[in-house]
């Protein structure tokens, strides 16, 4: 009877740890073949050779991405976007946190701010209206298209607010007393004590911009000025079409779109590449940000 | 000395509102105008008359909108898609932490973590190169296919296939990520009573079932009130960099078909109005939500 018990429970282990290795495989090897691709010649992943080991392996298309102007001035736009974005979040958020937490009593007004942010968590007025403004204030094509419209994430608010309020009151009165102004107080002692929550929104911040291909693509209508992810999008299009539509790779011979694969392979791999130098600090705060996305007021 | 305090209040309410300011600015230039915007959904909206100088329609486009036979199909692709996602995503979700949970070599759980999770901070925009790449007609997934013996098969270019190949390739993406919060629930389940049901002689699966399961549920409910709220968006950056106009006919959701006929057809108003009608359901779906996340589990969303 134990006996049978400990084996079915030994054959149980094994098949999960099976189930969960082969799920990070799942997860993993669809992203190693690009990486393998990326270091293969043309004609081998013309010819669908590559699997998860690079063939004929060569380093042809990093060497021309060097010499790629136009992607590394959408890797520029997006490194400075994400910059502008940053600073621009975290400042605004920081800043209108403080005040929510007060009450109406100390600070009249609270609740019509606090409501107009979640009407407009609730509503908006989609993405026509907003193109038509962005187009009327006339930032189409600039940066600032790309960083302003986003400029106050709401619910980063509400997250800030809230770990605000969790931080003992004791600790603000003290340094009002010894005649700190609010900008003081919130500088000194609740920015200190909020770091990992900042961290967070801060983190999340750079995860979105630098993703963020949307944006992009309705506001800026010069592929000189795309960033990162719109002009990778933009090379995508082409061979996605021709795959798409049916025809196999080798009815379409040697198109030159074809041969081309291994070189956008290494493009998608270097615009990957500043999130995976984050990706640590990135997974440190995942908890916070969980935790914190499910603690509301 | 009242007259001291009284002024000294009055400065730190100002302070307060300044530091408002800047915020509130942003907020109505880029959430409240826009919302005001919306009146061209009434018009025949004209960019070069502007929103005060074109004629009013009143529901012109609200009618027209309900006698194309595209909006439910629309709405209907939408539905699928996105009840799929959240069904399959958080049946995975779960079923994996419990998984993982069982994992008791520390080095492989964290390798197997850092893998999973990864491809949620990806964008869909190398994604879909990824899973152009893996379900082409030569891709990886059509030569294990016709190594079993089967003919191949078009995932990105059948509707039959389609909105299959975009549920599953969400959960594929998604899954590892939200599995964190299910797994944060196990572990503050009580291992007493584990301990106690195995006691009691309850197999694997009955503690899974009567244990881990029951004390995951607050979590569970929360989270499914929660993605009401995203049952209207069924994902516009995946589904762009995926679609062709082949699998339109189950394919093209709400968001991608007010791009592309609103915006890249340029019929503003109509797009408007089609994206009016999104973000009112869109808000009575996310009051309920709230409502319903209040109800089950004392918290609120907003």
């Amino acid at each position: 009877m134990i006996e049978n018990r400990s084996f079915s429970s030994r054959a149980r282990v094994s098949i999960i740890y099976c189930i969960v290795i082969l799920l990070g495989l799942v997860c993993l090897l669809p992203l190693w073949n690009i990486v393998a691709i990326s270091f293969s010649s043309s004609a081998a992943v013309t010819a669908n050779k590559v699997g998860l080991a690079p063939v004929d392996f060569t380093t042809v298309a990093y060497k021309k991405i060097i010499e790629d102007s136009q992607f590394w001035r959408s890797f520029m736009i997006s490194v400075v976007r994400v910059i502008l974005a940053v600073i621009l979040n975290t400042v605004l958020v920081v800043l209108m946190a403080y005040p929510l937490t007060k009450s109406t009593r100390e600070f009249r007004g609270r609740n019509l701010y606090m409501n107009l942010l979640i009407f407009a968590m609730l509503f908006n007025g989609g993405m026509i209206p907003s193109f038509i403004l962005v187009k009327e204030l006339g930032l189409l094509n600039s940066i600032w298209a790309l960083v302003l419209p986003g400029a106050l994430p709401i619910f980063n608010v509400i997250l800030v607010m809230n770990f605000f309020l969790g931080i003992p009151k004791s600790l603000e009165e003290a340094a009002i007393i010894d005649g700190a102004n609010p900008l003081q107080v919130l500088i000194k002692i609740l920015v200190p004590c909020a770091k990992p929550c900042i961290a967070t929104i801060v983190l999340f911040s750079i995860v979105g911009s630098w993703n963020d291909f949307f944006s992009g693509l309705i506001y800026i209508q010069k592929p000189r000025n795309y960033p990162i992810m719109t002009y990778i999008q933009s090379l995508n299009v082409d061979i996605q079409e021709l795959l798409k539509s049916g025809m196999s790779s080798s009815s379409l011979g040697n198109l030159s779109e074809l041969s081309n694969k291994n070189l956008n392979a290494a493009k998608i791999v270097v615009a990957v590449i500043p999130l995976l130098l984050i990706y640590p600090i990135l997974q440190k705060y995942l908890i916070t940000g969980i935790v914190m996305g499910s603690v509301k007021e | 000395m009242t007259n001291k305090t009284a002024h000294r209040r009055n400065r730190k309410q100002l302070t307060h509102h300044l530091m408002m300011m800047p915020g509130m600015f942003f907020l109505l230039l880029f959430s409240y105008i826009p919302m005001v915007g919306i009146v061209m959904a009434f018009q025949d909206f004209i960019p070069a008359k502007g929103i005060m100088g074109s004629e009013l329609v009143g529901l012109k486009h609200f009618r027209y909108m309900f006698q194309l036979p595209d909006i439910f199909k629309i709405i209907r692709n939408t539905l699928v898609i996105s009840i799929g996602k959240i069904l399959l995503g958080t049946f995975m979700a779960i079923a994996f932490s419990i998984l993982l949970n069982e994992i008791r070599k520390k080095f492989l759980k964290k390798t197997v973590q850092t893998i999973v999770y990864l491809p949620h901070f990806l964008s869909w925009v190398v994604l879909a190169s990824v899973v152009v790449n893996m379900f082409n007609l030569d891709g990886s997934v059509n030569q294990i296919v016709t190594q079993l013996g089967f003919d191949k098969i078009n995932f990105l270019g059948n509707s039959k296939i389609f909105p299959g190949l975009i549920i599953g390739t969400d959960v594929w993406k998604e899954f590892g990520y939200s599995s964190v919060i299910y797994l944060a629930a196990i572990t503050a389940i009580d291992p007493g009573l584990h301990e106690a049901a195995s006691i009691d002689g309850a197999s694997w699966w009955k503690r899974i079932w009567n244990v881990t399961l029951p004390g995951m549920m607050p979590i569970i409910l929360l989270m499914a009130a929660m993605s009401l709220t995203s049952i209207l968006s069924a994902g516009f950056d995946q589904i762009y960099n995926l679609y062709t106009p082949i699998v339109y006919d189950t394919g093209d959701v709400l968001d991608t078909y007010v791009y592309r006929i609103g915006l890249i057809g340029r019929q503003y108003s109509f797009g408007s109005a089609v994206g009016l009608l999104r973000s009112i359901v869109g808000m009575v779906l996310l009051v309920s939500a709230n409502k319903l996340t209040k109800k089950l589990t004392d918290q609120k969303i907003f």
